[in-house]
């Protein structure tokens, strides 16, 4: 039961990187690999502020905020510099490898002893939970409504946000930059907000992870880009198209999904190692089979 | 108004020589005046359209556009007074975005973007009465992705989006090219009317020579990156598409002469 809960736990938490994605790679289709660098500094920042005694919220506050902050750098680098997606991402994440580095002052930092935000609401929770006859679990089960708590929260905002006239003008920038343009918006700045945005989620996954496991760790983002996009790729694979809500929501299922496959690739005798190995087969086998299925009818409505 | 003086935009091939693909161009389009554009492949016209644009940076000359000197603008300053329609329907669409969305952003052309929500009820109301107003049946595909729509209907969204807020100049860039004759003659018919309806001051570029006779109150013939023929009035109301294949015959024949034989005769033409 507890384990479970703990996979769910972490799918949940997860589906912020996912949700970072599915703004950086299917809304301004930029394969953005500063997510790898951002969850780590998300969780670094996070981490250092609890240690230093600063409120758990804005600590957690803070991770997402220094995340956003690495998004507007490769932004920036690819609007102002046109450096090439892919390049801008490599940049800011190797230099980000040094920047976690130095914040966290050493490899890794416990969070024993600090109070983090998810030992605050499953104080509050704790007795709703055990009521429930979680028994156990009951801490678990806490824990879990916290992360579904935010994520839905951060679905409601996404939702809402690319609704909103600056939001939709950053959907037709990441999808048709000409039309953007000739309707007066400067898609570089648009494509530095997205990204800045994408790696806020993105950071505050990793915040949260590190206080959900007790501590952050400067190698906790290493594939996290390739994780994400497994979980959109997957979430669209569940409900196949449909408008903005329904493919937020898609994302998310898509990231609990993947970690229940995985927790139970595990469990028939995955070995651990071959974790990452697997998650990049299963993105290039999203990434190809759409292409395999659909060869026939594409080459006819080209002719 | 549009107003274009000594434009010119120079191209050098690696190592070929320097060509200038507009050549100081100087014209205006007053206030109200349906302009159509033609001329060959290479003639300079496109480029022409985009250095009003702002897509093609000038070497030398001006453009203003309602006495506002936009010669050093970006494309996307532009779209304050300059409205435009792209020949790709994919280009001046949001495939993903709902019809409604596309309109929404349209909406907010040349103007600051907040945090107001993009489709308020006001705005469906209004897009579904002018989507009607100009092809019937399209008011009823506002939620749909843009994307499933065939070209002919995405240029005719293309149309309201660009004249949504009456513009200064409206470019079009051979906005029927990419469609079926019936879609294209559709097409031709929606802008006519806006045209006429907004009074607007329009600037068109086409291949048709069909179109160039039938629309428009004047018509300027690019060649060799300099206006050749410019017809406007009564004169113009008489072109037909023969005349002006007639036209092309001899501007090509006039280019296998020596330049200043090729010029004379040029003048002699236009």
């Amino acid at each position: 039961m507890i384990t479970l809960l703990a996979t769910w736990t972490f799918g949940v938490t997860l589906a912020l990187v996912a949700l970072g994605v599915f703004v950086s790679y299917r809304l301004f289709a930029f394969p953005d690999i500063t997510t790898d660098g951002s969850f780590t500094l998300g969780a670094v920042t996070t981490t250092v502020l609890l240690v230093a005694g600063h409120d758990p919220a804005i600590a957690t506050l803070g991770g997402a905020a220094a995340g956003a902050a690495a998004g507007a750098c490769t932004g920036l680098l690819h609007a102002i510099l046109g450096i090439e997606p892919l390049l801008s991402g490599i940049l800011v994440t190797t230099a980000l490898s040094s920047v976690n580095l130095v914040v966290l002052g050493r490899s890794n930092v416990p969070l024993a002893g600090t109070a983090t935000l998810l030992d605050r609401a499953e104080a509050i929770l704790l007795p709703a939970t055990t009521a429930a006859g979680f028994g156990d679990a009951a801490a678990e089960a806490a824990r879990l409504i916290v992360m579904l708590a935010a994520v839905g929260i951060a679905v409601l905002f996404l939702w809402a946000f690319f609704r909103t006239n600056l939001g939709t003008a950053m959907r037709a920038g990441g999808d048709t930059a000409s039309m953007a343009r000739a309707l007066g918006r400067n898609t570089g700045l648009l494509t530095v907000a997205g990204l800045a945005i994408a790696n806020a989620l993105t950071a505050l996954s990793g915040a949260f992870v590190a206080q959900v496991q007790g501590f952050a760790d400067v190698q906790m983002g290493i594939g996290m880009v390739v994780w994400g996009m497994a979980s959109v790729f997957l979430g669209a694979a569940l409900v196949g198209p449909v408008r903005l809500g329904g493919a937020l929501v898609a994302t998310v299922a898509g990231s609990i999904t993947f970690r229940l496959l995985v927790a139970s690739a595990l469990r028939a005798g995955l070995h651990p190692d071959w974790l990452k190995a697997a998650t990049a087969l299963v993105v290039l086998a999203a990434l190809v089979a759409p292409r395999l299925l659909t060869r026939r009818p594409q080459a006819s409505a080209a002719r | 108004m549009l107003d274009v003086r000594h434009a010119t935009v120079a191209f050098s091939a690696p190592g070929g020589p320097l060509v200038r693909a507009v050549d100081d161009v100087s014209f205006t389009i007053p206030v109200g005046t349906f302009v159509v554009v033609i001329g060959t492949n290479g003639s300079g016209k496109s480029t022409l359209l985009g250095a009003i644009a702002g897509t093609v940076r000038l070497d030398a000359g001006s453009i203003h556009v309602a006495g506002h000197d936009l010669t050093r603008w970006r494309e996307n300053r532009r779209a304050r007074y300059v409205g435009r329609v792209f020949q790709d329907p994919r280009a001046g669409t949001a495939s993903s975005l709902s019809v409604l969305e596309n309109i929404a952003v349209a909406a907010c052309r040349g103007r600051p973007v907040g945090l107001g929500w993009a489709t308020p009820q006001r705005l469906r109301a209004e897009a579904a009465q002018r989507l009607a107003a100009i092809q019937p049946g399209l008011e009823k595909r506002l939620d749909q992705p843009i994307g499933s729509m065939s070209g002919g209907q995405r240029q005719i969204v293309s149309l309201v989006m660009a004249t949504w807020h009456r513009p200064e100049l409206l470019l079009l860039d051979e906005h029927t090219a990419a469609l079926d004759p019936a879609s294209a003659d559709r097409v031709v018919q929606a802008t006519a009317k806006l045209v006429r309806d907004q009074k607007l001051t329009a600037l068109m570029v086409t291949h048709s020579l069909e179109q160039a006779a039938r629309l428009g109150d004047r018509l300027l013939l690019v060649h060799r990156g300099k206006i050749a023929v410019d017809v406007e009035g009564g004169a113009k109301r008489r072109l037909t598409p023969e005349d002006l294949a007639s036209r092309f015959d001899r501007l090509r024949r006039a280019d296998q002469l020596d330049d200043p034989a090729a010029r004379t005769l040029r003048d002699l033409y236009a």
